[in-house]
């Protein structure tokens, strides 16, 4: 299943925040969008999964969604949305338990997520017991539960610390290359884009326009911090990106 | 800088943090009826302005050796329990009512505002002309005065739930009621909970009000009774006993917080 978007433009009141974009999201490959903040990068993912409508514009959907796939678009979150009255293993179950499942079925759901995200001996925890960087292993095997079409992360990984960040990149270029899955990954870190990212999207400043689009053509798993092609890459996204991040940053909020 | 002068840094943090102390509330208690024990006996405090604790204590001794105790207790608890059963559970379903609707929530928010400050006191009258002087009017009364402070707890605990978890559980296409059912009323059930711990204050408040009308039996008629006979002992003893209802209130929630809440940790 591929999307499209076709002219979207969004206005808050009489604020223009996105303005027409136009993107093809391919299958099977992670597209990343960065931006400075404020250039309506979350936004766009809302739109993406239907959680926003857009002012004008569309957001279509192509081919026929996979059989076995319970929520075509799932969102990963950048506070993770555990709940925190049910366990690891209750967080995934939520998702499953609208979908009459046969029980069975159910269990090995996950059971099999929390083996793909390593959280097996976890799975009676509640989720103030774990570290962020669990709660975010805990919403990941959430998503893979469902089977998405197309994984939607909204800065994923922006509330962990430096190490954390650099652990769940490997799990996910881990999981991808296991089963190669479609992802929409918006960030502000331009390290995470040219990490996981087979298409970058540079959006403008507010109102959030595609600068450019930059591939990066070296496998995922072969993608190293460090590695000289990615740090030319991650500058010349950021020579992009420098003014605008600057002048987003001096601008007064709601102005 | 030249003189070599080696101090520790003066230590200051700490404070501001409660900590849990053991035996402190029930010592003081203690003390304070020591106290006016002591004083009484002493002559310190006549025996008009407070009655000797031992002398209290006989009596409620008295009440329940003769059964009168239970005789007194069982009305009162049944009317307790009937008035704020009937208060808080109309009181949750139109406060998540008013949560999750805004057709409800601007229709009766105002309503709830202009009935909360009515003390109900007041309306006792006019619940014996509707409801008859029997029980009726006394479960009206307490219901009604538990209703209110329950439905307010209430909207705010709705209000108050993470909406990244209602928007989490709408992008995984759960249904309505599944989200109500298993994102909303866990997240309000810690404010509905220490919401009930007012309601059901004032449910003990407003019963006494309510034996005060027209009951052969009850604590409150009880203390009535004894109030107008200026039987400090009995008065006393009375009002020992609805503290007590208090407490075990309060406790019984307790209980159900951890039990219910035990993910909070």
């Amino acid at each position: 299943m591929d999307l499209t978007l076709s002219n979207l433009t969004h206005r808050y009141g009489a604020t223009e925040v996105l303005s027409g974009i136009d993107l093809d999201i391919a299958h099977g490959r992670i597209l990343c969008i960065v931006g400075p903040s404020g250039c309506g990068k979350s936004t766009l993912l809302r739109m993406i999964g239907g959680l926003e409508r857009p002012t004008s514009g569309s957001v279509l959907q192509r081919g026929a969604v996979p059989p076995d796939c319970l929520n075509p678009l799932t969102y990963i979150f950048q506070d993770f949305a555990l709940l925190p009255w049910r366990s690891v293993a209750g967080n995934i179950a939520l998702v499953l338990e609208d979908h009459r499942l046969p029980g069975p079925r159910r269990d090995q759901i996950i059971a099999d997520v929390l083996a793909r995200t390593n959280l097996t001996e976890f799975r009676n925890a509640w989720p103030r017991q774990l570290s962020g960087g669990m709660k975010q292993r805990v919403a990941i095997a959430r998503a893979l539960a469902v089977n998405p079409a197309v994984m939607l992360m909204d800065e994923p990984l922006s509330a962990l610390d430096a190490q954390t960040r650099e652990l769940l990149m490997d799990d996910l270029v881990a999981l991808w290359t296991r089963a190669p899955f479609t992802a929409v990954y918006v960030t502000h870190n331009l390290a995470e884009a040219v990490r996981l990212g087979h298409r970058i999207v540079v959006l403008s400043r507010r109102p959030g326009r595609i600068r450019e689009i930059v591939e990066i053509d070296t496998p995922l798993a072969d993608r190293h911090a460090g590695d000289p092609a990615l740090e030319a890459h991650q500058a010349h996204l950021w020579q992009l990106m420098r003014d605008e991040a600057a002048a987003a940053d001096m601008e007064l909020q709601n102005g | 800088m030249a003189e070599t002068d080696t101090r520790p840094v003066p230590f200051r943090g700490g404070g501001f943090r409660p900590r849990q102390v053991r035996g402190v509330g029930l010592a003081v208690f203690v003390a304070l009826i020591a106290l006016i024990e002591w004083g009484t006996r002493a002559g310190v405090i006549s025996s008009l302005t407070l009655p000797r604790p031992s002398d209290v204590g006989t009596t409620l001794l008295d009440l329940a050796e003769s059964g009168m105790l239970w005789t007194h207790m069982a009305p009162s608890l049944t009317r307790l329990a009937v008035g704020s059963a009937l208060g808080v559970s109309a009181g949750i379903g139109i406060g998540v009512l008013i949560g999750l609707f805004s057709m409800v929530r601007a229709g009766l928010i105002p309503l709830v505002a202009a009935l909360f400050p009515i003390p109900k006191i007041a309306l006792l009258p006019l619940f014996v002309i509707w409801f008859g002087i029997d029980e009726g009017s006394k479960y009206a009364l307490i219901a009604l005065g538990t209703f209110t402070p329950t439905v307010v707890a209430t909207y705010g605990a709705v209000d108050n739930v993470d909406r990244t978890l209602i928007r989490m559980g709408q992008s995984f296409g759960l249904t309505w009621l599944s989200i109500v059912r298993k994102i909303v009323l866990p997240g309000a059930l810690p404010g509905i909970l220490s919401g009930l711990r007012v309601s059901l204050a004032i449910g003990i408040i407003l019963l006494v009000a309510a034996e005060m009308l027209g009951a052969e039996y009850g604590i409150g008629a009880y203390i009535l009774q004894a109030g107008s006979l200026y039987d400090l002992e009995r008065l006393f003893a009375g009002v020992v006993i609805l503290s007590a209802l208090g407490v075990a209130t309060s406790s019984a929630i307790g209980w159900a917080e951890r039990r219910m809440l035990a993910w909070r940790g």
